[in-house]
């Protein structure tokens, strides 16, 4: 386990340093930061005083290991909009994204297990059917598309849920979370149910085809032979060997589903993460560009470790603990 | 009253292009601790054969006709739950793979435990302490640190022992064990043999034995059957069967048998090879590769009496109508 959490280190430490390359180089090449800083009455020679003073002009290498240095100390620099440490102006955000994600995530969960299971049991059934077409449709909508439908739908024409927003956000153990007050709860929903939308036709799919395949195996047939029930055949026997990968694929999707929150905080005006890192985009507001980049990968690093030992609980053949 | 009685079975797959049969006409019937042995070449039926008793044939297939009966009660009328009382209880089964039988996520047992609890309201200590004595049975080496074990920490032989002590849990009456040995090491084999013998011996459980080795079943059982394109064409007792085969097909499966002290001599082989189940011949299925074929195999042959054994073949039933004849005109 210590070994595992020891290589992972390494592991994110290679990752990290190359989303600072990569969010650095973006930085450096996203327009003038002097046009930000400075107004239009300052003089040519002025400007390139000031970039000298700044060290805009010295070589990228040390102009990089200046922003990894400061990075390593927790300081993505300034948002020149915030006027406040990047950094802290995108964590003060993220309770309000992972809120998103995490009732995204259950949907999913709470909603493909059983219709992935169901659909490969009984293939021909009406219900099977109607999931797959379903699922097929699913996939191929936009994201906004399936929120701008949600909002006239539900809000504009049912007047049941507000169509943006967060609402009252309330705390759980000190974290400022949503789920805790009702309203918050009801503003959930339908931004949850859009960034589901993305996954979990994807989920629904792959768990049937794998629990398909899984059904055919050997040890089902052994399991029926030896004259299990079929409730225990289906849900011990055939799923667990059916979430494996399902596990694996899951932790790669909930990292990427980060990134979709952009388009699903636009259309909700959710303020989040994304949100916020789009009007930073049109603000060219660098600092805070990087800072996202940054967090989001290392987001994106810290869920693929929880999954990964997840996966190593539920597959024995995989050894966290010890080995060699 | 027999254990097993199967009677007319026949199995068909609803397939897009019609309906295949892969059994017809299988009649047999198995006594309280008789050992058969099932023979064929791949595709025959003999696997289908096994499933079929136990209701267990993979879509899209199903018994299209026939019975199977078990201590004189119809196995096709049973609903899914009392087929249950049956499978894993009375009757078990053993797989040709045992790296594919034993769930790779599940300890051995859980695995173990879970059969005896399906059958049994028993507690878990108690289940537990089953299994350990079946595993012993099985002569496992240190069986109670192979319980917490999982299927992939152990070798293809114990692997096998495994799955031969879940097929004993519940002291069943039959065995149906699917080619055990198939995918075993050649000296595993023989030992593995040896156990089920010993084990159905001393327990007094009948053996459906489902094999291509003809050495195994002369080895383990007492009569023997040779399936052909889904049709049982010999079957009686397995030394007449071994040392004195009747029909076409039998005599060359033995013959391609390697044999001791017979050195530099190219084995025999069947020619040809079993058509599809699509494709069979009008007739008698082998027809097309037998050397004796002539006119009259165009008609499915019945089964003809020829010592012990029960043979259909055209050619063995005029040889034997020949000798009684003669013996008639000898008496005469």
């Amino acid at each position: 386990m210590f070994a595992f959490l020891i290589k992972r280190l390494a592991q994110a430490i290679v990752v990290m340093f190359v989303i600072s390359i990569i969010s650095f180089s973006i930085q450096d090449n996203l327009g003038d930061p002097l046009r930000e800083l400075v107004g239009q009455s300052v003089s040519e020679e002025e400007r390139q005083a000031l970039r000298d003073e700044l060290g805009l002009n010295d070589p990228f290498l040390e102009r990089y290991l200046r922003f990894a240095e400061n990075a390593v100390q927790g300081d993505l620099g300034t948002s020149y909009f915030f006027k406040e440490p990047a950094l802290q102006v995108i964590l003060a955000k993220l309770p309000a994204t992972l809120d998103l994600v995490f009732g995204a995530t259950i949907i999913i969960i709470g909603f493909s297990v059983p219709l992935g299971v169901y659909a490969a049991i009984k293939p021909r059934s009406l219900l099977s059917k109607l999931v797959m077409g379903f699922s097929t449709v699913g996939i191929s909508i936009p994201v906004f598309l399936t929120a701008i439908g949600l909002i006239y739908l539900f809000s504009i024409e049912l007047g049941w849920m507000p169509s943006y927003g967060r609402g009252e956000a309330g705390h759980i153990f000190g974290w400022d979370t949503a789920f805790a007050t009702t309203d918050g709860l009801i503003h959930l929903v339908l931004p949850c149910i859009t960034l589901a939308s993305i996954m979990l036709p994807l989920f629904i799919r792959l768990i049937r085809s794998e629990m398909m395949e899984v059904l055919q195996s050997e040890y089902v047939k052994f399991a029926r032979a030896k004259g299990l029930s079929p409730t225990r055949i289906y849900f011990l026997h055939a799923l667990k060997n059916t979430m494996l990968p399902v596990i694996t694929v899951g932790g790669v999707q909930i990292g990427t589903m980060v990134a979709y929150t952009i388009l699903t905080e636009t259309v909700f005006q959710w303020p989040g993460m994304g949100f916020l890192f789009l009007e930073a985009v049109n603000r060219v507001d660098t600092p805070l560009i990087v800072a996202y980049l940054i967090v989001v990968g290392a987001i994106f690093v810290i869920t693929n470790t929880i999954v990964d030992l997840i996966y190593g609980l539920v597959n024995p053949t995989v050894k966290l603990f010890g080995g060699k | 009253m027999a254990l097993l009685d199967v009677k007319n079975l026949e199995v068909s797959f609803g397939l897009r292009s019609g309906a295949v049969k892969a059994l017809r006409d299988i009649n047999f019937s198995l006594e309280r601790g008789e050992r058969i042995g099932v023979v064929g070449e791949s595709g025959a039926g003999k696997s289908v054969l096994g499933f079929s008793i136990l209701n267990l044939i993979s879509q899209p297939g199903r018994i299209s006709a026939g019975d199977v009966r078990f201590e004189g009660k119809s196995l096709q009328n049973l609903n899914d739950k009392d087929m249950r009382t049956i499978r894993g209880n009375r009757i078990a089964m053993i797989f040709q793979d045992p790296m594919m039988t034993l769930n790779p996520v599940l300890t051995i047992g859980d695995q173990m435990i879970e059969c005896l609890l399906a059958h049994r309201q028993i507690s878990k200590a108690a289940a537990r302490k089953i299994a350990l004595q079946k595993l012993m049975q099985v002569q496992i080496p240190s069986p109670e640190t192979r319980l917490d074990q999982y299927p992939h920490e152990l070798s293809g032989g114990m692997r096998q022992r495994i799955v031969i002590a879940i097929g004993l849990l519940m002291d069943p009456d039959l065995i149906i064990a699917d080619e055990p040995t198939t995918a075993l090491d050649v000296t595993i084999q023989a030992e593995i043999m040896e156990l089920m013998l010993e084990l159905c011996e001393r327990n007094n459980v009948a053996l459906i034995l489902i094999t291509h080795d003809l050495g195994v079943v002369s080895q383990v059982t007492q009569r023997t059957m040779v399936m052909y394109a889904g049709r049982v064409i010999e079957q009686g007792p397995t030394n007449e069967i071994i040392n004195d085969a009747q029909h076409p097909y039998t005599q060359g499966l033995i013959n391609a048998l390697p044999q001791m002290g017979v050195r530099g001599e190219r084995l025999q082989q069947i020619r040809g090879s079993m058509p599809s189940l699509q494709a069979i011949p009008k007739g008698c299925a082998f027809s097309n590769r037998c050397d004796y074929a002539s006119e009259r195999c165009r008609v499915i042959p019945e089964f003809t009496r020829s010592g012990g054994c029960l043979v259909a073949c055209h050619m063995v039933e005029e040889l034997v109508a020949q000798s009684e004849n003669k013996a008639q005109d000898g008496g005469a």
